[in-house]
């Protein structure tokens, strides 16, 4: 390479991580029932980072007990004003220990500290500060009726944006007077236990967030807890339908939002540079690892040729390594079972017949990674096609006319969201109002706003989250 | 209402334009697609903050001197002070034989043959603005006229404003002809297109106008005269380059670019290295590629290369003021 970027990474030595968390319970940090721990590591060295306990029933059973004690006693008789200053609180700490958090994130998730710096810190603050807006003004969120809180919130996060999702699902229910037990995913719990910190800091009543660490068992034991009112799961499809069945017949209420296989479109008429790093940002932000992933290019079959030589040669040149680097945009894979998982999708691809192109690249040797990837020449009846690789794999189909690709992009299980590209805005218009997807983007792409709701058509989920939408779920109106 | 176009007005002697300049017009607006203003301005700003480092830092920034079309054009310049800029030029910091001289020195015609003469053989290039610059509101004749004996006076290079007038009033023929000619003048000498991109109004017409230029003939695209309120920015330069890149894969010309006017420190300078490096690649990282119009931005440079090397920040008065 002609100009080798000096490595330029993030400090650490500002970061304190211990050596073991216990469970958020009750305000304070406790020891669990199980007496049993499990390692986190730093996926893109595999290093171990921290202990975490491993919450089993009688610890949920702790934490709900808690959190029901703390919704009867104390946050539902707060006036909402002063619920809006605690929230208010944790988004400025947040805000405060920002630098910390993203160093953190990164190390626990993989995630180029770029975007941990400039994405999901940044819009996880301000999930907080918008929620604590609305705390107060819940009769002006739903006019003309009598709103008020549910009572225990169990939350399930996934560990693609673990503080994102956290503030996402913690924000609208302390907003709307409800009290939280959330678990993080198992492998990405570490900035779930900063918030934890943040939450003690700032002086939370206690039992308001209990926040329980675990994995598969630990998360079914919340969801068939049943002093719980609501659960929220953000995650796969198929534990999605799981924890569906587990609670059809009784009335604890349900939100999902669940996986995705987006279609972006792009019409010959796209501005080309610019519909490319739509593409890059659609598929390779976060390495893939995003449920609303643009992971279906549509492209009109006039301007293919264009499209796949400026896409080989954009992909050749992201940076991809070591993810504290601020000039990597490309991380590593978050677990060694999900890169198996991408790395028996793309096979597939392969024995399909797709023609697959790699970024050359060279891959740090210890750690979890994958190269970026596109395959053209897919069809719809391909695997890659058709299911959820969540990450860095992208597939390239064509069309024709406007029903055409409308009809192809409709056409899956999913509808989470889906991109634009077109100069013609009636265009645009008319895609949005045919496309059977929770969000759309217009010639841009993962475009997140505390202010915009979010989820799902189909088997992308219900509920939304996000806006005055997100606070629906967490409130009963009269 | 008067005819709203000087090509009505146009002596009847003035030459058809060849058909093949025509066809390449229509080349040329065949690719002016549109470019989307929030995305194109988003990727340049990502681009802007690459973190650059130590050897990668240094690299880059004797790259940049190497690029710098070290510029003077006001009214007041004089001999004695295009002398001084032309020695800055040849060597930028007499303490440090390692940095390179100037790519070229960028006068009015009139300072041409005193230049070439102070330049000698030492390797800097003379460049000359030309064609009624800045405002390009000149005849057409003229403008030939005087690239012609700016480059008899001596002139490598040709530094030429489009008629911003005839582009925005939708004639992109007078444009493209007045550039075709021009570059006929230019004979053997270097031609830069500037296009004023401040005065473009939009992304569109700023890829637009960078392809009627190529099509015409510029061996450069250039952003801006630094005589109007906006002149080169990042997201500018973004789509330049993004129109040359269509350009070469079209045709297999490499067409250089400079974007010039207020890039007056060092680390910005580096950024629209960062821009063109992962835009155009590795062929385009030299001086026959890339130029920077300059006339603050080399002594920013100079003293973060000080800094480099002996770590520490030098007063502004160990640099000369040219």
């Amino acid at each position: 390479m002609l100009w080798e970027y000096s490595p330029s990474p993030e400090a650490t030595d500002h970061v304190r991580i211990a050596s073991r968390y216990n469970l958020f319970i009750g305000g304070k940090f406790v020891e669990p029932h199980s007496k049993k721990w499990f390692e986190t590591i730093n996926p893109a060295t595999e290093a171990t980072l921290a202990e975490m306990a491993e919450a089993d029933a009688e610890d949920v059973d702790r934490a709900v007990r808690e959190a029901r004690r703390a919704y009867e006693k104390v946050w539902k008789k707060f006036a909402p004003s002063e619920r809006a200053k605690y929230i208010f609180r944790i988004a400025r700490l947040i805000q405060e220990k920002s630098r910390a958090l993203a160093v953190v994130e990164t190390m626990n998730g993989g995630k180029p500290i770029k975007e941990s710096r400039d994405i999901d810190i940044p819009l996880a603050a301000a999930h907080f500060f918008y929620y604590a807006g609305w705390a107060d003004k819940l009769e002006y969120a739903f006019p003309n009726r009598n709103v008020s809180s549910i009572g225990v919130a169990g939350q399930i996060i996934p560990w693609n944006f673990p503080l994102l999702m956290a503030a996402w699902k913690i924000a609208p229910a302390l907003a709307a007077g409800n009290t939280v037990v959330l678990k993080p995913a198992e492998t990405t719990p570490l900035t779930s236990m900063m918030l934890a910190e943040i939450m003690m800091e700032a002086d939370l009543p206690p039992g308001v967030v209990n926040i329980i660490t675990g994995a598969g068992a630990t998360g079914a034991a919340l969801v068939s807890h049943e002093d719980v009112d609501k659960i929220a799961f953000t995650g796969s499809t198929e534990v999605g339908k799981k924890i569906q069945r587990a609670l059809s017949g009784t009335d604890t209420k349900l939100t999902l939002e669940l996986g995705g296989k987006a279609p972006n479109i792009v019409f010959e008429d796209a501005p080309i540079d610019q519909a490319v790093e739509g593409i890059i940002n659609g598929i390779y932000f976060n390495q893939g690892h995003v449920c609303c992933a643009g992971s279906r290019l549509f492209v009109q079959e006039s301007i293919i040729e264009p499209v796949i030589r400026k896409l080989r040669e954009r992909i050749s040149t992201l940076r991809v390594g070591n993810p504290l680097d601020k000039n990597t945009d490309v991380g590593a894979i978050n677990s060694r079972a999900q890169l198996e998982k991408i790395q028996e999708l793309v096979d597939s691809g392969v024995e399909e017949g797709a023609e697959m192109f790699q970024s050359s690249c060279s891959l740090p040797a210890k750690g979890f990674w994958f190269a970026p990837t596109f395959f053209t020449g897919v069809s719809q009846s391909n695997r890659i096609a058709q299911e959820e690789i969540f990450g860095p794999v992208l597939s390239v189909l064509t069309f024709r006319t406007p029903e055409e690709a409308i009809e192809k992009a409709n056409n899956t299980p999913y509808g989470l969201s889906a991109g634009v590209w077109t100069e013609k805005g009636s265009r645009i218009l008319k895609m949005a109002q045919k496309l059977r997807a929770g969000v759309i983007w217009a010639n841009t792409y993962n475009k997140f706003d505390p202010a915009s709701p979010f989820g799902g058509y189909k088997e992308s989920g219900f509920g939304r989250e996000g806006g005055l939408h997100g606070l629906a779920p967490y409130v009963k109106l009269s | 209402m008067p005819p709203m176009t000087e090509t009505v007005l146009a002596p009847a002697g003035r030459s058809l334009t060849p058909v093949s300049f025509r066809r390449s017009l229509n080349d040329a607006l065949e690719m002016a697609h549109g470019v989307d203003a929030v995305a194109a301005e988003e990727r340049a700003s990502s681009l802007a903050k690459r973190s650059l480092k130590k050897d990668s830092k240094v690299w880059g920034l004797k790259l940049a001197v190497s690029m710098i079309d070290l510029t003077t054009l006001e009214g007041k310049d004089t001999r004695g002070k295009v002398w001084a800029l032309c020695r800055k030029a040849v060597r930028p910091d007499p303490a440090d034989p390692e940095v390179p001289h100037v790519a070229a020195v960028c006068i009015y015609p009139s300072m041409v043959a005193f230049v070439k003469e102070a330049l000698g053989d030492s390797g800097v290039h003379v460049a000359a603005v030309a064609t009624g610059f800045p405002s390009g509101q000149t005849f057409t004749e003229i403008k030939v006229e005087e690239t012609r004996r700016t480059v008899a006076a001596g002139a490598d290079e040709i530094d030429m404003v489009i008629d911003r007038g005839a582009f925005l009033s939708g004639d992109y023929q007078k444009v493209f002809d007045e550039i075709a000619e021009v570059k006929e003048a230019c004979g053997p000498a270097h031609l830069k297109v500037i296009l004023e991109t401040g005065e473009l109004a939009n992304f569109d017409q700023v890829r637009k106008a960078s392809l009627i230029a190529m099509y015409a003939g510029a061996d450069f695209i250039k952003t801006s005269t630094g005589k109007v309120a906006v002149n080169a920015t990042l997201p500018v330069t973004l789509v330049m380059l993004e129109a040359i890149r269509d350009f070469y894969h079209a045709t297999g010309k490499k067409i250089g670019m400079k974007p010039a006017g207020g890039i007056s420190n060092a680390k910005l300078a580096l950024s629209y290295l960062v821009l063109l490096y992962e835009t155009l690649g590795a062929e385009w990282m030299n001086p026959d590629m890339f130029r920077i119009g300059a006339s603050t931005l080399l002594n920013d440079i100079l003293m973060q290369l000080r800094k480099e090397k002996t770590g520490a920040y030098q007063s502004g008065d160990y640099f000369t003021i040219d």
